[in-house]
């Protein structure tokens, strides 16, 4: 079985945003870049996939040089090689849909995996994007899979449950915190992946469809009310809920 | 030019967020002077249509199916696309919901058209739809629009209002609906829903918990007090790692963002991936014990003290304030 693992490079969760001289992006001095959470999740499934069929993992994603830091995360996870498209610019998602799935069409993978967000821009789109461009099934948010025979049982998250979903090889699937517990690199996979190959192509280039106008910080909000510091502040607060904020 | 609002039902049943896509469409449709039409998905669905009147819907178009009585993203996509294009909808909103968010961009590649995603503001400039969205978790904000000739855009629920106008009558008109096994390649054999609260995401109100709940055991209180209010309950990631909460209660930036009208968060530090995810509620409520908490910079109301003192007393007073 050929597993693609499509990765994401992105700012780590503790970065403090500041917008960048262009006002339409972030300023990226001092910011840690880290693999996508999200994306973890979905290479361990890669990997338990290829544990159960045999096959070949393969990471994949698009970006400067700086994204070798996280393909070769990748690689110390356990995937067996990794691939650069090669960018310095700024996408929109569907410039970046298009060139996955046209190297996807070379590479002829038989399941792609996407983490079901970047927790940059979270637009929740390059999945979906990117199944509709291969003409393929897809399931998104996965918390659980099962996958037996070219079948796959999927359940993903809805508001307040889960859709239980039938489908089959070749598929490209979002994962969801819950469907595993990511592995931690070892000391022998980090120096295995200082040897793995990591392949570079250009980034097939398209046009954008969307546009930042412009970025801005969200407005500040005025201190609040301590209103006390025991029981005898309850009554107080239920009156401001009721009375000022009119939200009970 | 003309605006086509996908209206999501579940089992036969309109979210609330059918109704705030539909009259934020509305709004546009009317500052663009360009038609409307809202388009409703599943089986036999004709005859709630009629609900999105007071939205602002005139015309509504049915496409009912034994087969899509659940969701499904390529049958549910194919029908979406082949309307627009029937149509001539140029301009497309879906709720940001967990069906909305695995359509769009389907639909978006189908028509070739860009998708502006999760927007909580939208307005109109020079001809143009002009959206406001929140990026690295709410840390920052942007302003975008589409530059393809077919714009879509999802609306992140509880933002938008939903109020409902005197409203003329809609007329519901039929699709024809012609789909193959090749459009179920992904089918939903069956929805699971946990009886009970109701999901962070749809929440008007949240009781969120964290590591000043000091363990599972303890989150009663929070169980509680949202019980009373007809609440969700929520968690910090520090308590979902710990094992203490499900991973689908997590609120922040690697969880949910969530909007509701009041969120109280009880024994919650305020780390910045937590406040990312939840700073957009409309009223914030702390109790901490610390009274140095970067919680209390983004609370409306707070009480520096116990928590285990706090949350039965709150609860007491709230059921009395509520005759329950």
């Amino acid at each position: 079985m050929k597993i693609i693992i499509c990765v994401n490079h992105v700012p780590d969760t503790e970065t403090k945003v500041k917008i960048g001289g262009d006002a339409k992006s972030i300023d990226k001095a001092g910011v840690n870049f880290t693999l996508n959470p999200y994306d973890e999740i979905a290479i361990e499934a890669g990997l338990k996939l290829k544990e159960k069929f045999t096959g070949e993992t393969i990471a994949l994603t698009l970006g400067g040089d700086a994204s070798k830091e996280t393909l070769r995360k990748a690689l110390a996870m356990g995937v067996d090689k990794a691939m650069l498209l090669k960018d310095d610019g700024i996408r929109d998602s569907s410039s970046v849909a298009y060139a996955i799935a046209e190297t996807l069409k070379t590479l002829s993978p038989d399941c792609v995996l996407f983490g079901k967000q970047s927790i940059d821009y979270a637009g929740e789109q390059l999945p979906g994007l990117v199944a509709e461009l291969l003409n393929l099934p897809s399931v998104s948010v996965i918390v659980k899979l099962d996958a037996q025979d070219g079948k796959l049982v999927c359940e993903r998250e809805i508001e307040g449950g889960h859709e239980v979903v039938e489908t089959m090889f070749p598929v490209v699937l979002s994962t969801q915190k819950g469907l595993n517990e990511p592995r931690y690199p070892t000391l022998k996979g980090i120096m295995a992946a200082k040897t793995k190959p990591i392949e570079e192509r250009p980034a097939p280039a398209a046009a954008a469809k969307v546009e930042v106008r412009a970025m801005s910080k969200p407005p500040a909000k005025a201190a609040g009310k301590i209103i006390g510091s025991d029981v005898s502040a309850v009554p107080e607060l239920v009156r401001l809920l009721h009375e000022e904020a009119k939200v009970i | 030019m003309k605006i086509l609002a996908f209206a999501e039902q579940r089992e036969g049943k309109f979210k609330k967020s059918a109704f705030e896509v539909t009259q934020a469409a509305k709004k546009i449709a009317d500052q663009l002077s360009c038609e409307l039409v809202t388009l409703v998905v599943g089986d036999a669905i004709e005859s709630i249509c009629a609900e999105l009147a007071p939205y602002g819907a005139g015309r509504v178009v049915a496409a009912q199916d034994a087969r899509l009585r659940l969701y499904s993203t390529t049958a549910y996509a194919k029908i979406v696309a082949e309307t627009a294009k029937r149509e001539g909808a140029t301009i497309l909103f879906f709720p940001a919901s967990q069906m909305g968010k695995d359509l769009a961009p389907r639909v978006a590649a189908k028509l070739d058209g860009g998708l502006v995603p999760d927007c909580t503001a939208l307005r109109v400039e020079g001809g143009e739809v002009i959206a406001m969205r929140p990026v690295y978790a709410g840390k920052a904000f942007v302003e975008m629009h589409a530059t393809s000739p077919v714009k879509l855009f999802t609306l992140r629920p509880n933002v938008f209002t939903a109020s409902p106008m005197n409203g003329a009558g809609v007329t519901v008109e039929k699709a024809s609906v012609e789909l193959d096994a090749s459009d179920f390649r992904a089918k939903v054999a069956a929805v699971k829903i946990a009886e009970g609260r109701p999901d962070v995401t749809e929440a008007s109100i949240i009781v969120s918990g964290g590591r000043g709940m000091k363990g599972p055991e303890n989150f009663h209180l929070v169980e509680t007090l949202a019980d009373v209010l007809g609440g969700g309950v929520g968690a910090s990631r520090a308590v979902v790692d710990a094992g203490w909460r499900p991973h689908d209660e997590q609120v922040g930036q690697t969880g949910k963002t969530v909007s509701p009208s009041l969120y109280i968060a009880c024994g919650i530090s305020g780390a910045v991936q937590h406040l990312a995810g939840m700073s957009s509620s409309k009223y914030i409520v702390a109790v901490n014990k610390d009274k140095d908490a970067p919680i209390f910079q983004v609370a409306d109301y707070g009480i520096v003290g116990d928590v285990f003192e706090i949350l039965p007393a709150l609860t007491a007073e709230l059921k009395k304030a509520l005759g329950k």
